[in-house]
């Protein structure tokens, strides 16, 4: 708890009968990068507007840099947030926008434009402290609107989404940036956000939410390699969903087949009976793909299907494999040897995938 | 390439179905009613009110040129005292309307939600569905001796007999604001509403409280439509003949007055037109001093109305 910049105990918000967040407990290390990733309406924003202030929670302690935040309002909070529009003030300058909280502080004119002039430069803005905030980039501003809040040294740095409004390619430049500059100034950033991508690459910890609670709390790497529920297999990192009941079991691995009787093998998690619906999950870069059935380890069960399209993405290359007997589609990642550059469609192929890398849970309901 | 550009754009204006001189007259055609309007019942009596105030008869039929009319205004002090007076009275009228208007804006713009919000509208628009002068009629009724409210005071035993509250400076702002709110609110409203929540939530988060909010972030938002509902509501009061009369009496000396009494009384339409220009003046150069004033282009305001 000492070193914990932001606590929340319990918090819940309710919105008529909808749960926004739900008893909601945990700690965000001093320094660190956390990130809240989930889809549109798991509370991730209700949430991040509670820690700012914005709304009061309806039970529940909000901790900031170890002080109570019951009844301290947005203005008196140790915390800023980049807003997912930026919201800059497009009546001031740049150089005023990042000396505005300052000033709000009373800190004096002459000191008020060298700290914000050091900031600009801290961000690579220097010469843009007199433009107009429309003259700026959309790089660019982001950078102004994380000066803006960084200038006034808070304990906690909020960020909603904010690159959600960037294109591909600056959302990707802005990310390696968002994590030099955290490092940087070593302030904690809370950011929230439903791209996986953003999550995975930026953070140290990630709280997957989903219906105002924590499906899984973990690092990237956990998130990715061991998900504790269904929906964070679903939700982080591409996968192949498959449907079935349990049909039997030896050891740690269960034999799930679908309605249509493909039988495949996973890895499974928590009381499994057989005959309970379950949910698989193979990861594209899990699975192996052959032309002969020798090429195939043989410990694990070999499958049969034929090339249905091929996904060209560079070092994210994939194919679509339709099974042989039920037509299902499944997804493997080519291996960068380009071993398979010259698969075409309709080719027969064989694949497997270690059982022990695949993962099944107990299907949610309204599957 | 740029003979190929040419031949290309000649070809394009050929398609269109018109050389230059048809796209001059579609134009033409479609602000004719507009300009007919202005040149007819704006430009045209204005030549002739400039004429007329600028003559003077020395006999039938007969005129010469004069700055007499002007001169009178300057040498007579009951005039410009008025002139003074009405400048004085519509800029009073127009900050206490800005002041009563923009708590009511921020309401409707920024707090009512949904139905809510244009009901609010509606109640501020229903009263001008009655005729400017049975709403004035409607404060008379109110305010005379014998009115509503002088026999309240009786009864709850704060003035010991009926106050006359008509034919006061007060009564005349309070007919005169009124009477103009709406026309504040309109350009307050839509630039409150384009202002975007998030800035206020931004400013609050960054620390500022609610005046820093209001001076930082929402005035210098709003300024243009906040510069065009004064000009709007200055012209109006200026302007205004009715309320003054009705509620100001026979001493509440608005210059209008004076320019109907001219017209219409004394018959002295050489005088009465050297009146009007100069009330026209008045509001041209006030209109002015308030843009310079708050660093304001016409442009920009005029988009907000």
């Amino acid at each position: 708890m000492s070193t914990a910049d932001l606590a929340l105990d319990a918090v819940s918000k309710h919105f008529a009968e909808h749960k926004a967040v739900d008893a909601l407990s945990f700690a965000v290390e001093r320094g660190s990068f956390f990130s809240i990733l989930g889809p549109s309406g798991c509370g991730k924003t209700t949430l991040l507007r509670m820690i700012a202030g914005f709304i009061a929670p309806d039970s529940g302690t909000i901790f900031i840099g170890g002080r109570n935040m019951q009844g301290v309002a947005p203005n008196r909070r140790p915390v800023n947030m980049v807003f997912q529009q930026l919201a800059l003030f497009p009546m001031m300058s740049v150089g005023e926008n990042v000396a505005f909280g300052l000033a709000r502080r009373g800190v004096a004119r002459a000191e008020r434009r060298r700290r914000s002039h050091a900031m600009l430069e801290r961000v690579g803005l220097c010469a843009a402290a007199d433009k107009r905030v429309d003259e700026l980039s959309g790089g660019q501003r982001q950078r102004v609107a994380i000066a803006r809040s960084l200038v006034l040294e808070p304990t906690l740095l909020l960020l909603d989404e904010p690159l959600g409004a960037l294109d591909l390619k600056l959302r990707e430049h802005m990310k390696i940036e968002l994590k030099q500059l955290q490092a940087a100034f070593g302030t904690t950033f809370v950011y929230i956000t439903h791209d996986q991508s953003e999550a995975l690459v930026l953070s140290d910890h990630v709280g997957v939410m989903n219906q105002g609670r924590f499906e899984q709390l973990g690092t990237p790497q956990d998130l990715y390699y061991r998900p504790q529920t269904a929906f964070v297999a679903g939700f982080v990192g591409a996968n192949n969903h498959i449907i079935g009941k349990i049909t039997g079991r030896n050891g740690r691995v269960f034999e799930i087949t679908t309605d249509d009787g493909w039988v495949i093998h996973a890895g499974g998690h928590g009381s499994l009976e057989k005959g309970s619906a379950v949910e698989g999950f193979v990861r594209p870069e899990a699975a192996t793909l052959a032309r002969q059935p020798n090429d195939l380890p043989d410990a694990h069960p070999h499958h049969a299907g034929t090339v249905q399209s091929l996904l060209f993405d560079g070092a994210n290359s994939a194919v679509l494999i339709k099974e042989r007997a039920t037509g299902r589609d499944f997804r493997i990642a080519l291996p960068q040897t380009g071993r398979f550059a010259d698969l075409k469609p309709h080719e027969t192929v064989l694949f497997s995938f270690d059982p022990e890398r695949a993962v099944c849970f107990p299907a949610r309901a309204g599957l | 390439m740029i003979d190929t550009r040419a031949r290309t754009d000649a070809r394009a204006a050929r398609h269109a179905g018109g050389g230059p001189w048809q796209a001059r007259l579609t134009l033409s055609l479609l602000l004719a009613p507009a300009l007919l309007w202005l040149g007819a019942l704006i430009v045209l009596p204005h030549i002739e009110l400039a004429i007329l105030s600028l003559r003077k008869m020395v006999g039938p039929h007969r005129y010469e040129f004069t700055l007499g009319q002007y001169a009178t205004f300057f040498k007579e002090p009951l005039y410009w005292h008025v002139f003074v007076r009405t400048a004085f009275m519509s800029v009073t009228a127009t900050l206490l309307t800005l002041v009563l208007a923009f708590p009511i804006a921020w309401v409707i713009a920024k707090i009512a939600r949904g139905r809510a919000s244009s009901g609010l509208f509606m109640l501020c628009l229903i009263p001008f569905w009655v005729s400017e002068t049975v709403r004035t009629l409607g404060w008379m009724i109110l305010l005379r001796q014998s009115g509503v409210l002088p026999a309240l005071l009786v009864k709850l035993g704060i003035t010991a007999v009926p106050v006359e509250l008509l034919y006061h400076d007060a009564t005349i702002l309070v007919g005169l604001i009124y009477g103009s709110l709406l026309f504040m609110l309109i350009p307050l409203i839509s630039s409150l509403e384009s202002l975007d929540n998030a800035l206020i939530e931004a400013a609050y988060d960054l620390g500022a409280g609610g005046f820093a909010i209001l001076r930082t972030i929402v005035i210098p938002h709003a300024a243009p439509g906040i510069t065009a509902g004064c000009i709007v509501v200055f012209m109006l009061t200026l302007g205004n003949y009715l309320t003054p009369t009705l509620l100001g009496g026979k001493d509440s000396q608005w210059f209008t007055e004076q320019i109907y009494t001219q017209f219409i009384t004394r018959f002295n339409w050489e005088q009465g037109a050297a009146f009007g220009f100069l009330l026209l003046g008045l509001s041209t150069l006030m209109v002015i001093a308030g843009l310079r004033l708050t660093g304001q282009r016409f442009g920009d305001v005029m988009r907000r109305t």
